[in-house]
């Protein structure tokens, strides 16, 4: 069948054209031009061509950020993944106490990011905090003010808190969806528990595990509310994540060029590892499919 | 391989059972002769799965035993009845071989490697699956998988029993033929007590030495197809089984005559009195056409199925069916109907009654 050729068509692209334009190419070309030159201010700018790349990849400020970036969303990876498929699994399949955990789950979701900074600012104050006041009572030595240890361990604690519901969640759907028979076959094989998960559970979660882990690292790769409002980021620079530094940098100490070169190089590791993930993810499915 | 023992069995799924309605399976003894292979038939919800589950051990029966040749199984869990099943879905391991399913259940229970080895090369073998050994379970067909869940129940020696679960549901029809000759001809090599659930009368009369039929938590007939087919035990078997089913028809029986509507239809043996509601049933291939026999009756349609044509007809105000060789001419004269008259069975209270030689 011939294909009709009316040029006329074209208009009909002009408002989505319009509309990304406005949204994402502009502002991004915009932080490119930002990204090559230099400012004092008064709308002067001066071409300063790759430095400003140049001196971030030198840069220990970034570098630390970046590795420190890494490090918590390793860690929450790894409590929060294993920790959501413990809880998923020891969920009961069905009946009024399988709602009544689905409602329960889901609580710490719906929070907005910043009360939840709040909640954990407070609850671990030394003061007037229940955490943070027990813990002191108790002879615990624990102030995520002054000390980089309990920081850290306050926001990863939070995060945890936060998001192993989700990964619960959809570990508990993949679960949901294994048909009875399987188990039955399995205690006809004579499978062990660890088996029945090996082979079964872990196989069938599969799909909806990478999912998790995609959402869960994306998240907390960005994270900048939470830790923002219990920390600020310190004490010192011991929880300044990437997001936390870039917004330092382009709105506290108003150096454009530099935090755009940043937040492009920022850019490109999502864009990396999310390639990354998703090469993985279609090779895991090409694999098992033959 | 056993001998299965059923021993005033009954289950209810409610916890506190009053009648005899709140039974799913009705109370039921029986012995099931080993190496024999068995279909339970019957339509949805009339308690075969309920009674397959129970002996399989998923399901703890309200009252009575089952016992695997002499001993007790009523409490012991599936592990330890060394049975096998084949579910209504494959259930095969994605991520394992086929080789690696195969091997699992030995695996599990500690056997030997080359003991292993030798078993699953003879169960792949059997199944006609030794070129895809190392192939991944996943990416097979439906009716490769369920080989692969046959193979995994075979590749024990000692199993007790083996069931299955109307394992043709997703097959293929032109699969399920090669699938059941194959189940035929490992139940003739190797002699498994096979339990097999279906609602497929073809499944059931061509896989089966004994059919068992079920009807509403029932068992109303254990026989050999020719047994079902000639001498149903209940009207339930009657049209359940056959195609079209038997015709069933209100009748009195006096002797060895049944009187409908006045009119006497001769059978080869004769009854006393009977209580209830009286029937009498003929199958379809034993009534006959003909413009001067029998009792008149009215067609309403021929169906030409091919190798015969089925004749739906009104008798006496109610619909029966007529099966006529495919040669045969149906033309307008013909108006009357004679049946068999050592085919013609009696039931009372739908339950069949056994006459005499008169």
């Amino acid at each position: 069948m011939d294909k009709t050729v009316n040029h006329k068509a074209w208009f009909l692209v002009l408002p989505v054209l319009a509309l990304v334009a406005f949204s994402a190419v502009i502002p991004l070309m915009t932080v490119v031009n930002y990204s090559v030159q230099d400012t004092f201010g008064n709308n002067q700018f001066f071409w300063a061509g790759l430095e400003w790349f140049d001196e971030l990849l030198h840069s220990e400020r970034m570098w630390d950020a970046l590795g420190r970036q890494l490090a918590f969303s390793a860690i929450i990876l790894a409590i929060e993944v294993p920790l959501g498929i413990f809880v998923a699994l020891h969920m009961p399949k069905r009946g009024v106490w399988a709602s009544f955990c689905l409602v329960l789950m889901s609580l710490p979701l719906l929070i907005p990011w910043n009360v939840v900074g709040t909640i954990w600012q407070i609850f671990g104050r030394v003061d007037i905090g229940l955490l943070g006041h027990t813990l002191d009572k108790l002879g615990i030595a624990y102030n995520y003010t002054q000390d980089s240890l309990a920081a850290w361990i306050t926001v990863i604690v939070m995060d945890v808190w936060h998001w192993t519901s989700l990964v619960a969640l959809l570990a508990y759907a993949g679960l949901q969806s294994i048909p009875d028979a399987y188990y039955q076959a399995a205690r006809i094989d004579q499978a062990s528990r660890w088996k029945v998960f090996r082979y079964i559970e872990l196989p069938k979660m599969a799909g909806v595990l990478m999912i998790a882990i995609l959402l869960r690292f994306m998240d907390s790769f960005m994270i900048y509310t939470e830790p923002f409002v219990v920390t600020g980021g310190g004490p010192g620079n011991a929880t300044t994540f990437l997001s936390i530094d870039l917004v330092k940098m382009a709105l506290g100490q108003f150096d454009l060029g530099p935090a755009a070169a940043f937040s492009l190089m920022y850019f490109l590791v999502i864009l990396l590892i999310s390639w990354v993930f998703y090469t993985v993810m279609t090779n895991l499915d090409k694999r098992e499919g033959v | 391989m056993a001998k299965i023992t059923l021993d005033n069995l009954a289950h209810s799924y409610l916890s506190d059972p009053a009648g005899e309605d709140d039974y799913a399976l009705k109370e039921l003894n029986h012995v099931w002769a080993d190496g024999e292979a068995y279909a339970l038939l019957g339509a949805s919800g009339c308690g075969k799965t309920t009674l397959l589950n129970i002996i399989s051990g998923l399901l703890r029966p309200s009252r009575g035993r089952i016992l695997f040749n002499d001993a007790d199984v009523t409490h012991a869990p599936t592990a330890a009845r060394n049975i096998a099943q084949v579910f209504q879905f494959p259930v095969v391991y994605d991520t394992m071989t086929v080789r690696e399913n195969l091997a699992f259940p030995l695996k599990n229970r500690g056997a030997a490697p080359d003991y292993i080895a030798r078993r699953v090369q003879g169960i792949a073998r059997m199944i006609g699956m030794e070129e895809i050994l190392d192939k991944r379970a996943r990416g097979l067909t439906a009716d490769a998988k369920q080989k692969i869940s046959l193979g995994r129940g075979m590749v024990r020696e000692d199993v007790n029993a083996l069931l299955f679960d109307e394992p043709l549901t997703v097959i293929d029809p032109h699969m399920k033929w090669e699938l059941r000759t194959q189940l035929k001809a490992l139940h003739r090599q190797f002699g498994h007590t096979m339990i097999y659930v279906t609602h497929d009368q073809t499944e059931a009369l061509t896989f089966a030495d004994k059919v068992v039929v079920m009807h509403d938590g029932r068992v109303v007939q254990i026989g050999t197809p020719e047994e079902l087919f000639e001498a149903p035990a209940h009207t339930f078997v009657g049209y359940f089984i056959g195609s079209p089913g038997m015709n069933v028809i209100p009748a009195r029986v006096e002797g060895a005559q049944a009187y409908i509507n006045g009119a006497s239809i001769p059978m080869a043996r004769a009854y006393g009195a009977l209580d209830g509601k009286v029937e009498i049933g003929v199958r379809p291939e034993y009534a006959r056409l003909s413009a001067t026999e029998g009792l008149p009756v009215r067609i309403r349609r021929v169906e030409d199925v091919g190798r015969h044509k089925i004749v739906r007809a009104d008798f006496f105000g109610y619909d029966i069916n007529i099966i006529a060789e495919e040669g045969e001419e149906i033309g307008p004269d013909m108006t009357r109907v004679s049946f068999d008259p050592a085919r013609v069975n009696v039931y009372a209270d739908d339950w069949r009654v056994e006459g005499e030689a008169a």
